[in-house]
């Protein structure tokens, strides 16, 4: 195994732009490295040796005549296949978008092509960002590398696994109800969702457009603040992209390594914890703010009163969108089609209907019938239209709450990682997941888990939430860089070494 | 039961209740949420791309120039423009709508509670209520191959075509007319009428019911005379014309009042206008209520326009064409009949334009009332319609003003450019139809027919000029009419005297 594979994004960058290491050998050993565990892990769905060679090449070219396009340039990452690729097909983890080779690049791939970032393969995911374990892909589950036998989170398994198994050193992922996030902490990886409009939507294909957040994963909380930095930015073709600049994330992960908290206010979200939550991931959460304190941070407790209804507001609103956003699946334009035999045979509505029952998995049609019901004529007001004023008032929350504090800190979810196959039979056992990341998702702020520990009854990851108000993204980075030196410091190491050595099971 | 009551009779035992949506799309130069042009027909989908196909992953982004539109038309109507509106999501499916929901304006449109004054044949005026103009987008069309009716029941296939996919659309709704009366179907054709003028005012669309640029569906219901409550009523589509607006509402008065008095019910339906028997029919029933489960558009901002901006807007709307028609009126010497003739004819616009083209009040009103309004009808089109600007116009009548051209010539070469030969110079070109205004040319042909009726000659040398018309006619026969026959006439006597 070459020492390449584990080393951070920033220090990858710093041997490959001084010329110590070239693009091409970097992106050979992570290809290299899914060759030899991915058969293990199945963290990709597709794997692009040839343009990942290739953009790797270009950037050593680059390189060679003195031009560094970013600071992260020739360094490779897994794209979550929710992101629309033009040289490789983005499926969604869906049958119905089985070899769909999109037309045209997401703005997100776009600015990582542009920065040099060399993408390594797209990513697996639940079916249309629709869960929490990655067990919904209609391609099969992917692995934790903690323990093969969990789940690495969802819907973003993939690329969090990706990044746990030395596959890649940074993933790119997307948070509608904690799909970086969950799986993240379950990972004992880094995963970022920026503030909602602050990194382009366009050719992140949709599951609930007001919630949808793609974001940074890695390893550690520099890496992160880096990759946020190349894909963040105003887009003229998402019409709920902010118009700001894009906030001073590498210079705040910076400032914090140097590990001094002082005068920072933290708020420990006082609805989070109790019933349902592990004491593994309790002790492991106190612990960290306990470091916080530690570091010179006042740490005070916060009360978001209406957090409760998070949950229930989540799963009306996006059904509600995902019910419309996926209606375009109609076999119509691109995509799975079912047609019978004979051509002329059926209608368009037959051949759509047998299309979409033949392509959609369980946990996507739970989800259009829900939303098709909460959005229908009759049902509005109460449905989507409360839970829109649940929306509201969890903003107020927040808002309440930073007005006392800087940032907010809670368990990143309530358990560690569970056993593959334990909760699919059981939606709302495993709606459960994302309790303590969805409010951030409903109210459009900043948030971020980063690794606290292995909780003691299992030995699993457990992450830890901060948040940050909208547009303050730096403030979660800050806190979270100065909490990673504390925690590495007091655990002889960083977290991520102790995961287990992978059999090579090749793909 | 008779199919249709006598419309005398139904006046008698009813009273209408009229509701027009019209849908305008719009004259911008890209499409409402993406940048492909928006043309006219073109190759089947070749203004399209992931936007306006709906491709996974793709974004809308308003046009602002639509948005401007938009609020022109709510304030050429009097309406109120909202501080703060969205767009919503309207779902249904059809295969030739790419994201299988249509992006509208819900609840929230961008203009309402206006009205637009309407003048009737009587010289009397309507005032029509607007209930809202919103903005939205069209969908793409669908033809149906095979089959007997060209519907998709019954087709052996269909193919799509998305270049109208995400043309802007502003749909504009009444309030419901009641007191029409008689008068029912001429208040449809006249308010389709002063808004397509008004349109055309604004520039805000081509207005051309023909290729479906303005779209009116008419919902008609009827009512026992003194009743309060209104029926049921039907919503006519496919009227193409204004024509056929006023022939569709008349049918389906005629048509409801026949079900109503044999004791039958209306049936809430879309009904089709069948322009060759002006009759209706209905659409595919429907087995359940249509449920659009609108909500707000998720990926789009809400559009608040600042007051600045609309007062702006406002302070630079062109006149009225009523107030238009004035001022036109006194600039160009007409009397209210004549006035009237121009308005009826629907040629004051055309008239307008050609003045502005350069030429004479007198000669431009001449063209569009007289020449090609026969053409129009000759041809069943729509005067305005007609494959004809209001600039050729203009060139040929400075053709005629120049001597270029005498009044026949100029029919011929207006013939030529509504046959599609090109501009007016080029007719004249090809079909060589010059004046022939070269003396030496008309003295030889005149000498000739001296020569030929030496008698006629003796009359006019002796002063008797009336007679020189048998010698004009004698020489434009030889010049196969391309001569002025006044300078004829002139040459004449000067060789005579
Ligand atoms: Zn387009």
């Amino acid at each position: 195994m070459s020492e390449l594979i584990r080393l951070s994004a920033a220090d990858l960058a710093d041997k490959i732009h001084k010329r110590e290491v070239s693009a091409v050998e970097v992106t050979q050993a992570h290809l290299d490295r899914i060759a030899d565990v991915d058969g293990a892990v199945h963290a990709f769905l597709h794997v692009n040796t040839e343009g990942a060679l290739a953009a790797a090449a270009t950037v050593d070219e680059q390189i060679a005549v003195g031009e560094v396009a970013s600071p992260l340039a020739g360094v490779p990452l897994a794209l979550k296949d929710v992101l629309c690729t033009i040289d490789e097909p983005t499926t969604v983890g869906s049958k119905i978008l089985q070899n769909w080779l999109p037309p045209y690049d997401a703005t997100v791939t776009e600015r990582l092509r542009k920065a040099g970032v060399v993408i390594l393969g797209k990513t697996n995911m639940d079916e249309f960002a629709m869960g929490s374990s990655t067990e919904n892909s209609a391609y099969g589950p992917t692995r934790n590398p903690w323990d093969l036998e969990r789940i690495p989170g969802g819907s973003g398994g993939g690329s969090s696994a990706s990044l746990a198994a030395f596959e890649a050193p940074l993933a790119i992922g997307t948070d509608t109800g904690g799909s970086i996030r969950q799986p993240g902490a379950v990972t004992g990886t880094v995963g970022v969702k920026p503030t909602y409009g602050t990194v382009s939507r366009y050719g992140l294909v949709a599951f609930s457009s007001s919630l949808d957040q793609a974001g940074p994963c890695a390893r550690t909380v520099l890496d992160a603040a880096l990759l946020h930095e190349v894909i963040a930015g105003h887009d003229p073709m998402d019409s709920t992209s902010i118009d700001a600049p894009v906030r001073p994330v590498v210079e705040a992960a910076r400032q914090g390594a140097t590990g001094d908290l002082k005068g920072v206010k933290v708020g420990v979200v006082r609805e989070f914890r109790g019933e349902g939550y592990q004491q593994g991931v309790i002790d492991s959460f106190d612990a960290a703010v306990q470091q916080l304190r530690d570091l010179g941070a006042e740490v005070v407790e916060v009360s978001c009163p209406h957090f409760k209804y998070a949950l229930g507001a989540y799963y009306l609103i996006a059904p509600s969108e995902a019910s419309s956003n996926l209606a375009r699946f109609d076999a119509m334009r691109y995509g799975l089609r079912v047609d019978g035999d004979t051509l002329g045979e059926l209608s368009a509505e037959q051949v759509m209907s047998l299309t979409r029952e033949a392509g959609f998995g369980p946990e996507v049609k739970r989800r259009i019938i829900l939303g098709t019901y909460a959005l229908s004529a009759g049902y509005y007001d109460a449905y989507y239209g409360s839970a829109q004023k649940v929306r509201t008032l969890i903003s107020r929350d927040f808002a309440a709450a930073f007005e006392q504090v800087d940032v907010l800190v809670a368990p990143t979810t309530p358990t560690t990682a569970f056993k593959i196959g334990e909760r699919i039979d059981d939606p709302l056992a495993m709606y459960l997941n994302d309790l303590c990341t969805i409010p951030s998702n409903l109210a459009g702020n900043a948030a971020m888990s980063v690794p606290c520990g292995l909780a003691a009854e299992n030995g699993l990851p457990v992450g830890l939430q901060v948040m940050a108000p909208a547009l303050a993204d730096e403030r979660m980075y800050r806190v979270a860089a100065a909490y990673e030196v504390a925690r590495d410091a007091a655990q002889g190491g960083p977290l991520i070494n102790r995961v287990p050595e992978l059999e090579a099971i090749s793909r | 039961m008779a199919e249709v009551m006598d419309y005398d009779e139904v006046l008698e035992r009813f009273d209408p209740v009229l509701g027009l949506e019209v849908h305008v799309e719009l004259n911008t130069n890209t499409k409402m949420f993406c940048g492909c042009a928006n043309v006219f027909g073109g190759e089947p989908n070749t203004h399209v791309c992931p936007v306006c196909l709906g491709m996974p992953g793709a974004l809308p982004a308003v046009n602002g120039k639509a948005v401007e539109s938009a609020m022109r038309i709510g304030l050429a109507l009097n309406c109120e423009i909202a501080e703060w509106c969205r767009f919503a999501r309207k779902n249904y499916f059809y295969p030739d709508m790419p994201k299988n929901f249509q992006t509208s304006q819900y609840d929230e449109p961008i203009a309402f509670n206006g009205y637009l004054d309407v003048e009737l044949d009587d010289g009397s005026t309507y005032r029509v209520d607007i209930e809202r103009a919103h903005m939205e987008e069209d969908t793409g069309k669908s033809l149906h191959v095979g089959g007997a009716t060209g519907r998709i029941h019954g087709a052996d296939y269909s193919l799509l075509d998305y270049n109208r996919a995400g043309v802007p659309l502003i749909e504009i709704v009444t309030k419901p007319l009641v007191g029409t009366g008689a008068r029912a179907p001429e208040v449809a054709r006249a308010y389709v009428a002063a808004l397509r003028d008004l349109l055309r005012g604004l520039d805000v669309s081509d207005v051309r019911m023909d290729q479906g640029s303005l779209r009116c569906d008419a919902n008609v219901s009827l009512m026992p005379k003194g009743a309060t409550e209104f029926g049921t009523r039907t919503e006519t589509k496919n009227v193409n014309s204004l024509r056929s607006v006023e022939r569709a509402v008349r049918y389906e008065m005629t048509r409801h009042a026949a079900v109503l008095a044999s004791g039958g019910t209306i049936r809430q339906e879309t009904r089709h206008f069948d322009e060759s028997t002006a009759t209706t029919r209905a659409g595919r029933a429907k087995e359940t209520a249509e449920d659009y489960r609108y909500f707000p558009e998720p990926d789009l901002v809400p559009i608040a326009p600042s007051r600045e901006w609309v007062e702006e807007l406002r302070a630079s709307l062109p006149e009225p064409p009523w107030v238009r028609r004035k001022h036109l009126q006194e600039d160009w010497g007409l009397t209210d009949l004549e006035l009237r003739d121009l308005v009826n004819a629907d040629a004051l616009e055309l008239v307008a334009a050609t003045v502005d083209a350069g030429a004479k009040p007198d000669d431009a009103r001449s063209w569009w009332v007289s020449y090609l309004s026969q053409q129009a009808k000759t041809l069943n089109q729509e005067l305005a319609e007609l494959p004809i600007t209001p600039a050729q116009v203009a060139r040929v009548a400075a053709l005629v003003a120049d001597g270029s051209l005498t009044n026949k010539l100029a029919r011929a070469v207006v013939d030529g450019v509504l046959a599609g030969e090109g501009e007016p110079d080029e007719v004249v070109e090809k079909r060589g139809l010059k004046v022939v205004s070269d003396d030496s040319a008309l003295t030889a042909a005149i000498d000739e027919a001296l020569a030929a009726q030496p008698d006629v000659a003796e009359k006019i040398r002796s002063g008797k000029v009336a007679a020189a018309g048998a010698i004009v006619g004698a020489v434009m026969k030889a010049t196969k009419g391309q001569a002025d026959a006044k300078r004829v006439r002139e040459l004449i006597i000067e060789r005579c005297g």
